[in-house]
C-alpha cells in the first residue's frame, strides 16, 4: 500500500560506512574469484598429471563442494540478511539428498 | 465487483468453484473431493472385510481382491487423508497467521485440480480394464509382471496428483515464511500452523523421490526401459528405496497436521494455553527431521545386512522420544484444565490411547529381529491402521467438527457427533485390535481367503463386525452434515466460545478477503489475549482501513489439469500397438497443457481492488461472501 514516501538522507558517516562496505565486498569477490580459479587449476592439473582415479574423483568432488559454497555465499549473497530460511531449506535438502545417496551407495551397490 | 451477496444459480456456483482462487473455497473443494474418495476407499474396505468374514469365502475373486486392497490403500492415503488435511490447512492456516490468502492463489487452485484429475484418472481404472493390483507399495517385480493397464493408471495418476500435492506444499511454505501478520513471530504461530509448516517441508523433500520412482516405473512399463528389470541388469530394490524414502515421510505428512489439530483442540477445550509449546514445536521439527532417516525399517527383511538394519532400527526407535514428548505435553495441557467434552475433545481424548497403542507396536517392529517374525503379517496391518485411523482419521473427524462452523458457518450436531464417535471408535478397536493376534497366529497380510482349519475364523468375523460399526458411524456423520446444511442455523465468530487463535476472531465463514485490516499479533493465542483484555473487536490492527488488492479467479488451472489428464490416456495406450490414436491424444493433451501455460504467461492478470467504501459497507453488516 502506498503510504507516505520516505526519503532518506545519508549522513557523511553513513556514506563512508557504505563505501567501505562496498570496497570490502569487492575485495571478497576478487579473493573468492581467485580461489575458485586456483581450485579449478588444481582439478585440471591432477587429471593432467595422471594420478590414480580413486584419488582424483573424491578430491574433485570435494573441490566442487567448496566451489558451490563459495558461489552461494559470495556471489549469490546468501550471507546477506533475510536468507536464513533459504539457507535452512537448502541445507535440509542437501542433507536428505546426502543421506539418500549414502544409503544407496552403501547398502545397494557396495 | 460488488461485495453485496446475490443468490446464485447452480451453474453459476459450479463455475465459481471451478475458477476460484480463494483459499477458503479451495479448502471446500479439497474437503468434498477428499470426502468422496474417503467414501470410495471405505466401500473398498467393507468389501475386503466381507470377503474375509468367513473362511473360504468366494464373495470376491483373488484377482479382484488384489485390485481392491491396492486401491483401498492408495485411495485412503493419497486421495482421502492427505486432501482432507490439505482442506483444513487451506481453510485455517492463512487465517491463523493473519494473511488474506496463500502466497500463490493461482497455484493453489492448480494444485487442487491436479490432485482431483489424478484421483479421477486412478479410479477410472475400474471401468477401463482393471485397477492396479500390486499393493499400494507397488513393488517393482510384482508391478512389472502385472498384466493390463492397472499399474499404468497407478503410476500416471499418482504422478499427476503428486504434482498437485507438491505445489500445495511449496505454497504453504512460502505463505508461512512470508505472509505472517506483523508480530506473528515463528514462536507465536499456533501449533496447527507449525505442523502445516513442517508437513509442507516434508512434502517438498519427500515427493521428488516418489516422482523419480514413478517416472522410472512409467518408463519401464510404457516405453520399454529397464530400471527395475533384473534380467536386463536393472535393480528391483531401488524402487523399494525410492518408494520408502518418500513413504516414510509421507506417514509424518499425514500425522503431523493431525497432531496440530489435536493440539488446537486440547488447548481450546481445556481453556488453557498449550503446556510446553516450545517443546511441542521442537518435537514437531525433530519428528520431521528423523522421518528421513528411517525408511529402511520397511525393508528389514530385504537383506540389507546387519549393519544397515541396526542403524535404521536405532534411528526408528529414537522417533518415539519426540512423539512421547508430545503425548506428555497434551496430557499436561488437559491436566487441571477447565475441560468441556465437546465432540472434537472426545475425539482428542480417545486419540491419545489409540495412537500410543499404534506407536508402541511401531517400536516393537523397529526391533529388526522381531520384525522378521512380524513382517507381512496382520500384526503390521493392525499397527498401521492404529496409527492412521487412530491418529489421522480421528483427527480428520475431530477437525471436521471443530472447523465446520469456520468453513460453512453452521455447527454440526453435537448429539449426532457423539453417536458417530462411539460407533466409529468402538468399531475401530473391534476391527483392528484383534488383528494383532491374527498376525501373531500367523495370518499373512494381502491373502484373499483362508482355510477353515487355520483357526482364524472367529477373529476375522469379529474384525468384520467392527468394520460394520465404523461404517454406521460414517453414515451418521453424513446424515449430520446433510441435516446441519438444511437447518442452516448461522453462527458467530467464535462458536465454541473458547477460541484462542486468530481464525476465531473473524466471521464464520470469513469474508473473501479474510481480514479487512491486517491484525497486529501480541503473543501466542492472539485472540485469547484480546478477549482477556476485554477487546470487543477481538484484535488490534496493524494498518488503517484501505483498499485491498485481490487476485482474479481463473479457469486456467482447471484446463491445465485437464490437459495432463487427457495426455495421460495417450501415454497409457502409447505402446499398445493396436491404438494408433494414442499418440494424437498424448499430443493434444500436451498442447492443451502448454497452451494454457503460455496463455497464463503472456496475458497479464493484475487482479482487482476492493475499495475502502465497499469494506465499510461490509462492516456495517452487509453480507460478505464476495462476488
Amino acid at each position: 500500500m502506498a503510504h507516505d514516501t520516505h526519503i532518506q538522507v545519508r549522513s557523511q558517516a553513513e556514506f563512508e560506512y557504505a563505501k567501505k562496505k562496498r570496497a570490502d565486498e569487492m575485495k571478497g569477490h576478487l579473493a573468492t574469484f581467485a580461489i575458485m580459479i586456483f581450485l579449478t587449476l588444481i582439478a585440471f592439473t591432477m587429471v593432467a598429471a595422471g594420478f590414480s582415479t580413486y584419488l582424483i574423483v573424491p578430491i574433485i568432488l570435494l573441490l566442487a563442494g567448496i566451489q558451490v559454497i563459495l558461489q552461494l555465499y559470495y556471489f549469490m549473497h546468501m550471507s546477506g540478511k533475510g536468507h536464513g530460511m533459504v539457507a535452512f531449506f537448502m541445507f535440509c535438502g542437501m542433507f536428505v539428498a546426502f543421506i539418500t545417496v549414502l544409503a544407496l551407495v552403501t547398502i545397494v551397490w557396495w | 465487483m460488488s461485495s453485496i451477496a446475490q443468490k446464485k444459480g447452480f451453474g453459476a456456483t459450479i463455475w465459481d468453484f471451478m475458477t476460484t482462487v480463494d483459499h477458503k473455497k479451495i479448502a471446500i473443494l479439497y474437503l468434498i473431493s477428499g470426502g468422496f474418495f474417503f467414501l470410495v476407499g471405505g466401500v473398498e474396505a467393507m468389501l475386503i472385510r466381507i470377503q474375509l468374514a468367513k473362511a473360504g469365502n468366494d464373495f470376491l475373486s483373488a484377482g479382484l481382491y488384489n485390485e481392491i486392497i491396492t486401491m483401498h490403500g492408495t485411495t485412503m492415503i493419497f486421495l482421502a487423508s492427505m486432501p482432507i488435511l490439505l482442506a483444513f490447512m487451506n481453510a485455517i492456516m492463512p487465517l491463523q497467521i493473519g494473511a488474506r490468502d496463500v502466497a500463490f492463489p493461482f497455484l493453489n487452485s492448480l494444485g487442487f485440480w491436479l490432485f482431483f484429475f489424478g484421483g479421477i484418472f486412478l479410479n477410472l481404472s475400474w471401468f477401463m480394464g482393471g485397477a492396479p493390483d500390486a499393493g499400494w507399495t507397488n513393488y517393482a517385480s510384482l508391478a512389472l509382471a502385472s498384466e493390463g493397464h492397472g499399474i499404468d493408471f497407478y503410476t500416471l495418476g499418482l504422478t499427476i496428483s503428486g504434482f498437485g500435492t507438491l505445489i500445495a506444499g511449496i505454497n504453504f511454505l512460502v505463505t508461512i515464511i512470508n505472509m505472517r501478520a506483523p508480530g506473528m513471530t515463528y514462536m507465536r504461530m499456533p501449533l496447527f500452523t507449525w505442523t502445516t509448516f513442517v508437513a509442507s517441508a516434508l512434502i517438498l523433500l519427500a515427493f521428488p523421490p516418489l516422482t523419480v520412482g514413478l517416472f522410472f516405473m512409467i518408463f519401464d512399463r510404457l516405453f520399454g526401459a529397464n530400471f527395475f528389470a533384473v534380467d536386463m541388469g536393472g535393480n528391483t530394490i531401488i524402487w523399494e528405496h525410492l518408494f520408502w524414502i518418500f513413504g516414510h515421510p509421507e506417514v509424518y505428512i499425514l500425522i503431523l497436521p493431525a497432531f496440530g489439530i489435536f493440539s488446537e483442540i486440547f488447548a481450546i477445550f481445556s481453556r488453557k494455553r498449550l503446556f510446553g509449546y516450545t517443546a511441542l514445536v521442537f518435537a514437531t521439527i525433530l519428528i520431521g527431521f528423523y522421518g528421513f532417516m528411517v525408511w529402511a525399517h520397511h525393508m528389514f527383511t530385504v537383506g540389507l545386512g546387519p549393519t544397515a538394519n541396526a542403524v535404521f532400527a536405532l534411528a526408528t526407535m529414537i522417533i518415539a522420544v519426540p512423539t512421547g514428548i508430545k503425548i506428555f505435553n497434551w496430557l499436561l495441557t488437559i491436566w487441571g484444565g477447565n475441560i468441556s467434552f465437546t465432540v472434537p475433545m472426545i475425539y482428542a481424548v480417545a486419540f491419545i490411547p489409540s495412537f500410543v497403542a499404534g506407536g508402541v507396536t511401531g517400536v516393537m517392529q523397529a526391533i529388526a529381529p522381531l520384525d522378521y517374525q512380524l513382517h507381512d503379517s496382520y500384526f503390521i496391518v493392525a499397527h498401521f491402521h492404529y496409527v492412521i485411523v487412530g491418529g489421522v482419521v480421528l483427527a480428520i473427524l475431530a477437525g471436521t467438527h471443530l472447523y465446520w462452523p469456520k468453513m460453512f458457518g453452521t455447527m454440526l450436531s453435537e448429539k449426532l457427533g457423539k453417536w458417530t464417535f462411539w460407533f466409529f471408535f468402538i468399531g475401530f478397536h473391534l476391527t483392528f485390535f484383534i488383528q494383532h493376534f491374527l498376525g501373531l497366529m500367523g495370518m499373512p497380510r494381502r491373502v484373499y481367503t483362508f482355510g477353515a482349519d487355520q483357526g482364524w475364523d472367529l477373529f476375522n468375523a469379529i474384525s468384520s463386525a467392527g468394520a460394520v460399526l465404523m461404517a454406521i458411524g460414517v453414515i451418521i456423520m453424513l446424515v449430520n452434515v446433510v441435516m446441519t446444511t438444511i437447518k442452516n442455523e448461522r453462527v458467530g465468530n467464535d462458536p465454541w466460545g473458547d477460541g484462542r487463535t486468530l481464525e476465531w476472531a473473524i466471521p464464520s465463514p470469513p469474508p473473501f478477503y479474510n481480514f479487512a485490516q491486517t491484525p497486529l499479533v501480541r503473543g501466542l493465542d492472539t485472540y485469547w489475549i484480546e478477549k482477556m483484555e476485554g477487546n470487543k473487536k477481538g484484535m488490534i490492527f496493524a494498518e488503517p482501513l484501505g483498499d485491498i488488492h485481490m487476485p482474479n479467479g481463473s479457469i486456467i488451472p482447471f484446463v491445465m489439469s485437464l490437459g495432463m489428464f487427457i495426455a495421460s490416456f495417450g501415454a497409457l495406450y502409447f505402446l499398445d500397438g493396436d491404438k494408433p490414436w494414442a499418440l494424437a491424444v498424448l499430443v493434444i493433451g500436451m498442447l492443451i497443457l502448454f497452451g494454457s501455460m503460455l496463455l497464463r504467461s503472456l496475458k497479464d492478470d493484475l487482479g482487482f481492488h476492493i475499495t475502502k467504501a465497499e469494506l465499510l459497507e461490509d462492516a456495517k453488516g452487509g453480507k460478505t461472501d464476495g462476488h
